[in-house]
C-alpha cells in the first residue's frame, strides 16, 4: 500500500530530520512511528500525506492516492471555531463539491459513528478536548479514504479519554478495513493500537527497530493489564533507551 | 450588576454636570470662558435646525468615508494576501499615507481634490484617516489563519478562492471587526480635521459650526456642536460594537463570557 524508499528530509537552513528512512505498509495495517519528540516522525507522517516534500528518496502509494483518498487528523483538533460539528466534518466534501444534501447525510453519519449524533449543531468552543478530537477524526473519515495518518492525536488528552479514543479508533478501523500509520510517544499507545511498531531515533531520524505485536487485532478485555501488555512495554522501553543512547 | 454598569457611568456625569452648573453660578464664571450646562442646554434648543443639518453633514461624510475604507483596505489586504510581490509593492506606500499628519497634507488635497467640490476634500482626508487600520488588520487577519487547516485544505487539494472564502476570510472576520471599531472613530475624526483645515464656509459640519461659534464667542453654542460630536462618536462606536457581538458571539474567544 506504502513504500518508503530510502527517504531524506533536510529543512531549509541545513537540519536534517531524515536520513535512509525505508518502510512498508500493506493494505488493513496498523503500523505505528514511536520515537521520542524531534525524532522526525511527524515529518515523515507529513511526507507519507503529501503536505511535504522530501529532500531525497522516493514515497509511492499503490494505488496511486486520489484526492480524499487520505485522511489525517493532527495533534491539534483544527476545527473551524466559527462552524459547528457538522458543518466541520463537511468540510472534505465541501471541498469536492459535494451537494449540501449528500454533505450533510454523510456528515452526520460521521458524527455518529464517533459518537456526537447529538452535538452536530455544537460550535467547537464548547466541546471537550476529546470530543473535539472525534469530530477531527469523523472529519477525517468523511471521504471514506483507505487510509488513515494519525500525528500524536490524544497527546493532550487525559488517561481516561484517551483509553475511550483507542478502543473506539480500533473498532472503526477495523470495521473499515482501514490501513493507519499512527505517530506517537507513547509506547503503552503503540503497544495497544498497532500489529507493528516502527521505532525511530532523533538526529537524523530514523528507523532503528521493528516490533511485530501478536495479539487479536480486536484487543481483548483487559489487554491492557495482561502480562503480555506489560512485557511488550517493557521491552519497547529497553529498546527505545537503547536507541536514544 | 448589569444596572449598575450602566447606571453608575450615568449618575458620575449628572454629578460632574451638577458640580459644574453650581461652580458657573457661584463664582459667575463669564458666559464666554465656560457657560453653565444649562446655557448649552439653551443654546442646543435654540439652534438645534442648524445644528442637526451640520451633524448630518459631518455624520454623511464619516459613514462614507469609512465604508469606502472598508472596502478599500478589505480589497487591498485580500489582494495582498494573494500576491507577496504587490503586498511588498504597495505596503509601504500605504505607511507612508498613514505616518504623514493628514493635518500636514490638508492643504494639498484641499487644492488637488476640493476646488470645485470641497465636500471631495473631506472626503478624500476622512478616508485616509480611516483606511490604514483596515488594512493593516485585515492583512494580519488573513494571514494568521490557523496552519493546521491550510494543510487541511491543500490535503484536499482545494483551490485558492476555497481557501480565501473558507479559512482566511472567517479568520479575519474578528481582526477585521477590531479595525472597525477604530477606523470609525478615525472617519469622524478625519471628517471634523479636514473641515477644520478646509476652513470654508461652503462645507458646514459640525466643525464649521464650532469654529464659527468660537469666532463669535458663542460658547454655549460651541459646546452644543461639541455634544453633538462625542453624541456622533459614540453612536458610531455603539453600532460597530453591536454588529461586533452579533457576528462573532456564537464562536469567538473574546465573546465567551456571553453564555455558550
Amino acid at each position: 500500500m506504502l513504500t518508503i524508499e530510502n527517504l531524506g528530509k533536510v529543512f531549509p537552513g541545513g537540519t536534517a530530520a531524515l536520513a535512509g528512512v525505508s518502510m512498508q505498509m500493506a493494505q488493513g495495517e496498523i503500523v505505528s512511528l514511536l520515537g521520542p519528540s524531534g525524532c522526525g516522525k511527524s515529518t515523515l507522517l507529513r511526507i507519507a500525506a503529501g503536505l511535504i516534500a522530501p529532500s531525497s528518496g522516493r514515497v509511492e502509494w499503490t494505488p496511486p492516492l486520489e484526492k480524499g483518498g487520505i485522511g489525517v487528523v493532527f495533534q491539534d483538533p483544527t476545527l473551524m471555531p466559527w462552524a459547528n460539528s457538522r458543518r466541520n466534518v463537511e468540510t472534505p466534501l465541501r471541498i469536492a463539491g459535494v451537494g449540501a444534501r449528500e454533505r450533510h447525510a454523510r456528515a452526520m453519519e460521521m458524527l455518529t459513528l464517533v459518537g456526537l449524533e447529538n452535538f452536530s449543531e455544537a460550535y467547537p468552543r464548547t466541546l471537550s478536548g476529546g470530543m473535539k478530537m472525534r469530530v477531527s477524526i469523523a472529519r477525517a473519515l468523511v471521504t471514506r479514504p483507505p487510509v488513515l495518518l494519525l500525528d500524536e492525536p490524544f497527546a493532550a488528552l487525559d488517561e481516561i479519554t484517551r483509553q475511550q479514543l483507542n478502543d473506539d479508533l480500533l473498532e472503526i478501523c477495523g470495521k473499515a478495513r482501514l490501513s493507519v500509520l499512527f505517530v506517537t510517544h507513547s509506547a503503552a499507545e503503540a503497544v495497544y493500537l498497532s500489529e507493528r511498531i516502527l521505532m525511530m531515533r532523533a538526529r537524523p531520524g530514523a528507523i532503528v527497530n521493528e516490533i511485530r505485536i501478536n495479539a487479536p487485532a480486536r484487543r481483548a478485555e483487559g489487554f491492557r493489564h495482561s502480562p503480555q501488555f506489560a512485557a511488550y512495554c517493557g521491552q519497547i522501553s529497553t529498546a527505545l533507551r537503547a536507541a536514544a543512547a | 450588576m448589569k444596572a449598575a454598569r450602566i447606571l453608575s457611568p450615568i449618575l458620575v456625569v449628572l454629578m460632574a454636570l451638577g458640580l459644574w452648573e453650581a461652580l458657573v453660578r457661584l463664582w459667575q464664571v463669564p458666559a464666554f470662558v465656560l457657560p453653565a450646562p444649562s446655557a448649552i442646554w439653551r443654546a442646543l434648543l435654540e439652534d438645534y435646525a442648524s445644528l442637526l443639518v451640520s451633524a448630518w453633514m459631518t455624520l454623511r461624510i464619516s459613514i462614507t468615508a469609512f465604508v469606502l475604507a472598508v472596502a478599500g483596505g478589505v480589497s487591498l489586504a485580500v489582494l495582498f494576501s494573494q500576491s507577496r510581490a504587490v503586498e511588498m509593492a504597495l505596503f509601504p506606500l500605504a505607511v507612508i499615507l498613514q505616518v504623514t499628519p493628514i493635518v500636514a497634507i490638508a492643504p494639498l488635497i484641499v487644492i488637488w481634490a476640493g476646488i470645485d467640490n470641497p465636500n471631495r476634500a473631506l472626503l478624500l482626508m476622512a478616508w485616509i484617516a480611516a483606511f490604514f487600520p483596515v488594512l493593516s488588520n485585515m492583512t494580519l487577519g488573513l494571514r494568521a489563519a490557523d496552519h493546521g487547516l491550510l494543510d487541511l485544505y491543500r490535503l484536499y487539494g482545494a483551490s485558492r478562492w476555497q481557501v480565501l472564502t473558507q479559512i482566511r476570510l472567517p479568520s479575519a472576520l474578528p481582526y477585521l471587526l477590531s479595525a472597525m471599531k477604530i477606523s470609525g472613530g478615525l472617519s469622524l475624526i478625519g471628517a471634523v480635521v479636514a473641515e477644520f483645515v478646509a476652513g470654508s464656509g461652503a462645507s458646514m459640519g459640525l466643525a464649521w459650526r464650532i469654529m464659527e461659534s468660537g469666532n463669535r464667542l458663542q460658547i454655549a453654542k460651541m459646546f452644543a456642536a461639541l455634544l453633538l460630536l462625542s453624541l456622533l462618536g459614540i453612536a458610531i462606536f455603539f453600532c460597530l460594537s453591536a454588529l461586533e457581538s452579533l457576528l462573532l458571539r456564537r464562536w469567538h474567544e473574546s465573546r465567551l463570557e456571553q453564555g455558550s
